[in-house]
């Protein structure tokens, strides 16, 4: 467990997780990735109505926020779910949680007395 | 939306939580700081944190709301602790306390919105968003990886 501060001083890089995941297409992606297996951009453009254009370019937005990372396999990159950054905005997220029900027990304890 | 929702129920008046929440000296006292000027709507409110280990830093907000007994709305950098980080170059989180005369006193409801809220200066790295309930698509997420 990281300490209190050290979360939160990452906090900038929390935003585009969020942002990231903001969006049905780009959670259908992390959900398809989420198996364990890198797909193709091919892969990944079957099943959808989208574009590979418009698949292409949610990868590149999952990638910027570290959600996702390519390897070039021979003529085609093959992305791979990235869990670190899910897990780190997750555990921030449980720490201001944390700290508001520390703050509101305070509170209760305020005006009920 | 990336939210974080509370709700207490207080054994008080709507108007006894009012003041415990906007009365800058009472909202200190539970909220361990020590606030320097009473809350206006629309104007910054600054500070001194006085818990333990984080006396060093201030504490600031701009109070967006002040509608008596009903809402009470700030933005703020939650939980700035480090100094080091310059915390204005991010985008704020909106606090918004919500109150409801219930049959025993009081329901309180706070919540905390705006987590994927860029900086401005990286905006526009990333698309429009269409922002629905991640916080229950994490919790999707999460199965599929633990399945």
């Amino acid at each position: 467990m990281s300490h209190p501060s050290e979360i939160v001083s990452k906090r900038a890089s929390y935003a585009p997780v969020f942002a990231a995941l903001g969006d049905a297409t780009r959670l259908s992606l992390i959900a398809k990735l989420a198996h364990g297996v890198p797909c193709s951009i091919s892969t990944l453009t079957e099943e959808t109505k989208l574009t590979r254009q418009a698949v292409t370019k949610h990868l590149r937005v999952l990638e910027q926020a570290r959600l996702v990372r390519s390897r070039r396999e021979g003529r085609e990159s093959r992305f791979a779910l990235n869990p670190e950054p899910l897990d780190a905005a997750r555990r921030y997220l449980s720490l201001v949680s944390r700290q508001w029900d520390d703050a509101l027990d305070r509170l209760r304890d305020f005006v009920e007395r | 939306m990336d939210i974080i929702e509370k709700q207490i129920e207080l054994k008080a008046a709507p108007g006894r939580v009012w003041r415990a929440l906007t009365d800058h000296r009472e909202f200190g006292e539970w909220f361990r700081v020590k606030m320097d000027q009473p809350f206006v709507e629309g104007q910054a409110s600054r500070g001194r944190i006085l818990y333990p280990g984080f006396e060093h830093l201030t504490f600031e907000v701009q109070v967006v709301r002040l509608q008596p007994e009903a809402l009470f709305a700030f933005t703020w950098h939650p939980y700035a602790v480090d100094p080091k980080v310059d915390y204005s170059q991010e985008t704020p989180t909106l606090v918004e306390f919500r109150l409801q005369k219930s049959a025993t006193g009081t329901l309180l409801t706070v919540t905390e919105s705006g987590f994927d809220k860029l900086p401005a200066h990286r905006r526009d790295t990333v698309l429009r968003m269409n922002i629905s309930g991640w916080e229950e698509q994490l919790r999707n997420i999460e199965r599929y990886v633990a399945s």
